[in-house]
């Protein structure tokens, strides 16, 4: 177990170090510079570039940017004076964090539930109307999901609060919103990994051993059906953070999202730099605390090497 | 004994048109895999219904706008925010441009971007994948360490790095959609070639002496061809969304190119005004989802070695 961690950790470590460089050389070959405002005489210009190190030979910033990096330093905004990206990173990530838990959690609880419903009753009506709502939510992007949730709810009923985050009222709209197209892939998973399981042996010798149906269901299928989902949560925490820059944007939401897309659009590159090993670094690590949890669970992970399970 | 007592011999029987020549014809004409899984993908009404739309739409892009009085972005003032009536089918946008025309060409880049980043991808992925599985040992391990880290990156991020790096535009879009996007065909792809390349058929080809390429060409790829078309049809659903995305956050296509994903974006600003505007790009990504959706489910049925010949 433990040369497992440690290679999962090791890969992590690697695959941060690549994106970190790859991220670092793509800024700057990317064109336009960050000092264009035409205020700028060509001498303050140079004084800021200065001020950055970008006079320095590319290599000698790179390893500069390491090191700092290293301390957790991401370094200076660009554009927003006298800001650092860390400032801006601590004071927007919560909303954001916030935003994707909420979804989160609501897209797992749910999409598990409908799951589990939509397989025990199996060919009726009520199988019929959760297989419907995950199909439709697989086939509505979150902007729009986003945008008629807002309308009907906010606008034309006024139930609940249209836009900003000032308390847990003015969460829903956008959680759920954020959290619908996960929670139909969620189910949809959990639907057919139950089905699956129904037919085993180990089904079998319980019903065999006369144990009752809320046990063979709660302790036996859901338990082994499980599986795949925990193995979907990686990609889909990442799918829920990135799919905060939009819910974000309808809901005017202070969060993260849209400083990132801001920062790409004015070559904000320190920003950029920062946010992006920031989410990426975030995702990466939950990449390994889901692989980490499924060598747990799952003893047959471990004994075969990641390279050799496909 | 029969039925009068009588015993029954040989001579009593006749034979009726026997004919040696035509024992050994089948009765059926052969059905190859693709005919048998076209017959099952046509049972199966969801999915056909799927096919159906996703023709039908398709061809609408070619030639709506080929037939349209109207181009794509000629504004009239006169009907600004126009309801959907007999002079503009579908109403007109904020600023007066008609929406029939407007959704065709949008479809046209959506669905341009959708299948052939969906299609390079496969590619790319199938060949590198199908190299290393087939190949195993050095290469084997030096593609999967690659893969392996990039997997850990999310698509996304570098999907918008790429397009700002390279300029925003509809082929921009794709080679960005490409960089990553290979990585899932690649995992499985390797993952079902490794396992077809220790079966019993693969072996004897090899016993017969035939070469790799051929082994290739006539066992492996006919065998993963299946999952490899229903994953290109989930695949599409999922490169439209990209491109709808990118596109409303501003990093995809600009105006005055058009595609779902701006104009849903455009019809978002009008919600309160004129909610036309965005319920209908926003119908017809949600059924172009749907209908690919639902056909991918059903070519996963149909193609399915283990379910082929059941249910009659």
């Amino acid at each position: 177990m433990l040369k497992y961690v440690l290679k999962r950790v090791l890969a992590a470590l690697i695959t941060l170090f690549v994106l970190v460089s790859v991220v670092f050389f793509m800024v700057r070959v990317m064109p336009g510079e960050p000092f264009t405002s035409a205020k700028l005489t060509p001498a303050v210009a140079a004084n800021m570039e200065k001020y950055y190190g970008f006079d320095k030979p590319l290599p000698v910033q790179y390893v500069q940017y390491i090191g700092k990096l290293l301390q957790g330093d991401f370094g200076y905004s660009m554009k927003y004076t006298n800001r650092t990206v860390n400032d801006i990173i601590g004071e927007t990530f919560p909303f954001s964090a916030d935003l994707g838990i909420r979804a989160l959690v609501i897209a797992i609880s749910f999409g598990l539930v409908l799951g589990i419903i939509s397989a025990l009753n199996r060919g009726n009506k009520i199988d019929f109307i959760c297989v419907i709502i995950a199909i439709i939510g697989t086939s509505v992007p979150d902007f729009i999901m986003g945008a008629f949730l807002q309308y009907f709810f906010g606008i034309k009923w006024g139930l609940l609060p249209i836009a900003q985050y000032k308390g847990f009222e003015y969460t829903i709209l956008p959680s759920v919103a954020l959290a619908f197209f996960t929670l139909a892939s969620v189910s949809r998973i959990m639907r057919s990994s139950m089905l699956e399981v129904v037919g085993q042996d180990y089904i079998k010798t319980a019903k065999a051993k006369g144990l009752s149906d809320l046990r063979i269901v709660g302790r036996h299928q859901i338990r082994n059906a499980i599986m795949p989902v925990i193995t979907m949560l990686g990609p889909t925490v990442a799918a829920v953070l990135t799919g905060t820059f939009v819910i974000e944007s309808i809901y005017a939401i202070p969060g993260m999202g849209k400083y990132y897309v801001e920062s790409v659009s004015t070559n904000d590159y320190s920003m950029i730099l920062g946010m992006t090993v920031f989410y990426g670094a975030f995702l990466i690590i939950c990449n390994l605390i889901v692989d980490i949890l499924y060598g747990i669970v799952d003893p047959r992970v471990r004994i075969a090497t990641p390279v050799e399970d496909s | 004994m029969g039925e009068n007592g009588k015993e029954m011999t040989r001579d009593m029987f006749v034979i009726r048109g026997k004919n040696v020549n035509k024992m050994e014809t089948m009765s059926r004409p052969n059905i190859s895999f693709w005919q048998d899984a076209w017959r099952r993908l046509k049972k199966n009404k969801s999915a056909f219904t799927g096919l159906v739309i996703v023709v039908i739409y398709s061809l609408l892009a070619v030639f709506a706008p080929m037939f349209s009085r109207y181009g794509f972005s000629d504004m009239d003032p006169n009907s600004m925010n126009a309801l959907p009536s007999l002079v503009h089918w579908l109403g007109c946008d904020s600023t007066g441009r008609d929406l029939w025309v407007r959704i065709w060409m949008g479809a046209r880049v959506s669905l341009t971007i959708g299948l052939s980043a969906a299609t390079i991808n496969m590619c790319i992925g199938a060949v590198i994948g199908g190299l290393s599985g087939y190949y195993g040992g050095k290469l084997d391990m030096v593609v999967m360490r690659i893969v392996d880290i990039l997997y850990g990156i999310p698509s996304l991020i570098v999907t918008i790095l790429v397009m700002v790096v390279i300029g925003r535009g509809i082929a921009t879009l794709i080679i960005a959609m490409c960089i990553v996007g290979w990585i899932g065909t690649c995992r499985f792809v390797r993952g079902e070639v490794y396992r077809l390349k220790n079966q019993d058929f693969v072996l004897a080809a090899k016993v017969l002496g035939v070469k790799n390429l051929s082994i290739i060409i006539r066992h492996i790829i006919p065998n993963i061809m299946g999952l490899l078309v229903t994953n290109l049809c989930m695949a599409i659903p999922g490169a439209i969304f990209q491109e709808a995305f990118l596109s409303y956050i501003g990093l995809g296509i600009t105006p005055p190119n058009c595609s779902w994903g701006i104009l849903a974006k455009e019809g978002i600003k009008m919600l309160r005004v004129a909610p036309h505007e965005v319920l209908i790009p926003a119908f017809f990504i949600c059924t172009t989802m749907l209908a690919l959706n639902l056909l991918g489910d059903g070519l996963r049925d149909a193609l399915d070695p283990r379910l082929r010949g059941s249910e009659g």
